[in-house]
């Protein structure tokens, strides 16, 4: 099963793989991608030096969509990774083969994925293991191959949620060479694990829960019904931008980046063609051979969007509504410590299924991990239960650094 | 606006990507399509809220301007085909 790029063979140490869009000294790391094809680092990333200095050992580089482009993980240039629960179906995307590696794998391993829009969450949820996303710059983007600058965010995905919770204490650390990182010491995240969840306040979106499925919805209901068992409160809310944070995700994300992707043009590294044109000639050779046809249409939509007289109208109205959604959320956080919801409105679909959908149909599928994503609010994705023999996601989310908080509800249920 | 061939070609000449005719065609549909249903951004009422480019506070970061550690030449040119005398090479600009 393709799960993996590059495979390394280590003798000991705690295996973790490492979603390839993230920097990896001396091992080849493309970011799902033909044009980053033999690219070599020659440093690693902040969070995988944290990692290796923890005791972790990096057993490979996970495959996933082309620079994060994607909901299933279907547009890889080296490898579509299968759901390990069902053949059939995706794993999720776009850090698709970290969360089916850390699924299938026999004994444990520990996964590094990244999320732009969702990107850890939803893989996790549809191969059901525990993918934690941290308040943005909370872990740093140095040696992340950036899809989008604002919303990239680096994060774990374990089989349970004290791994996480460990993993997280270890890369979360302020880092000069980001100029996003948060100033804030380093925090053991583990010992808001086996801590009792009474009197803790969970808001259900209302929104959320009419986006997904029945059968998704029925197990969602079910688990917020067993938190309340173990004491928490239970309080209906509402997030009246739901609708409107997926387009204004789509464009700030097409618009970074459509910016981020223009170093990639022969000269430094990956593809490389023969130097026997004008510059202009020459890009643009390298540019159409390396990109696949998604990573092309999000460059062509983003350059749109920033183009001088359609600025306002796309990329600053977006990041407008953006500021919106930040004020939905924090005006729940009024009311409530936690958020839960369904991670993705349906389990994870067939490859027939997916071949069926537009490119529309794809960006709608990442409809409620998008707003949180917009917002930088940590959250949590830990499995629930079961449809049709696949896993249901839950999703938990918290004010800025209160990563405990989330820890604290998923440890609760997954030990209830 | 007028999404047709003609506006997709000038900006994927921007983009530094060249098109096929039939990724022209198809990419011309996908525009019509994601920016009509984007187009529902228009309806919520933003004249008096901020944009916000990025999720925390950011403030500007000083430091002394003195020598670091970096990337040695040989670190940073061992990526590329196209170099010469310990200098990345480059296609003609003029």
């Amino acid at each position: 099963m393709t799960y993996l790029i590059t495979k390394v063979k280590v003798r000991e140490g705690i295996p973790l793989v490492v979603k390839d869009s993230i920097c990896t000294k001396g091992i080849q790391t493309t970011a799902g991608s033909k044009i980053l094809r033999g690219f070599i680092p020659t440093y690693d990333a902040t969070a995988v030096k944290l990692a290796k200095k923890a005791g972790c050992k990096v057993v490979g580089k996970a495959t996933q969509d082309e620079f994060g482009f994607g909901t299933f993980s279907t547009n890889c240039a080296f490898g579509v990774p299968k759901n390990p629960h069902d053949l059939s179906r995706s794993c999720g995307g776009s850090s698709g083969g970290v969360a089916g590696y850390v699924a299938a794998s026999k004994s444990k391993v520990f996964g590094l994925g990244e999320s732009t829009g969702g990107s850890i969450s939803c893989p996790a949820s549809f191969c059901g293991v525990v993918g934690l996303t941290p308040t943005y710059g909370l872990v740093s983007r140095y040696g992340l191959i950036d899809y989008a600058s604002s919303l990239d965010r680096i994060g774990p995905i374990t089989r349970t949620v004290k791994d996480a919770a460990w993993l997280l204490s270890k890369i979360a650390h302020y880092d000069r060479r980001d100029s996003t990182s948060i100033k804030k010491s380093a925090e053991d995240y583990t010992i808001y694990c086996g801590k009792s969840i009474k009197g803790l306040r969970i808001g259900i979106p209302k929104e959320y829960m009419r986006l997904a499925s029945k059968s998704v919805r029925d197990e969602i209901t079910k688990a917020t019904k067993t938190l309340e068992t173990l004491g928490a409160k239970i309080i209906p809310i509402s997030l009246k931008y739901t609708d409107a944070a997926l387009p204004a995700y789509y464009i700030i994300a097409f618009s970074e980046a459509s910016t981020n992707l223009a170093k990639f043009c022969g000269m430094r590294y990956g593809l490389h063609e023969k130097l026997s044109s004008n510059f202009n000639t020459y890009f643009s050779k390298v540019r159409s051979e390396g990109f696949g046809e998604e990573a092309k249409r999000r460059i062509l939509l983003g350059t749109f969007a920033r183009m001088a007289g359609f600025q306002d109208q796309y990329y600053i109205k977006a990041l407008k509504i953006r500021t919106l959604v930040i004020k939905d959320f924090q005006k729940v956080f009024k009311k409530v410590d936690v958020i839960a919801a369904p991670t993705m409105p349906i389990i994870a679909p067939t490859f027939s299924e997916i071949a069926e959908l537009t490119p529309l149909d794809h960006y709608k599928m990442d409809v409620l991990t998008v707003p949180v994503s917009l917002a930088g609010l940590p959250h949590i994705s830990i499995p629930v239960g079961s449809v049709e023999n696949m896993p249901v996601g839950l999703h938990l989310i918290s004010n800025y650094l209160e990563e405990g908080k989330i820890i604290q509800v998923g440890d609760a249920f997954e030990q209830s | 606006m007028k999404i047709d061939k003609l506006l997709v070609k000038k900006v994927a000449a921007i983009a530094r990507i060249n098109l096929s005719e039939q990724e022209l065609i198809r990419f011309t549909q996908d525009f019509k399509n994601i920016l009509k249903d984007f187009s529902e951004l228009r309806k919520i009422d933003t004249d008096s809220v901020e944009p916000t480019f990025c999720p925390i506070d950011l403030k500007n970061i000083y430091r002394q301007d003195s020598v670091g550690k970096c990337l040695t030449k040989q670190k940073a040119l061992s990526n590329t085909k196209h170099k010469e005398k310990g200098f990345f090479k480059g296609p003609k600009t003029i």
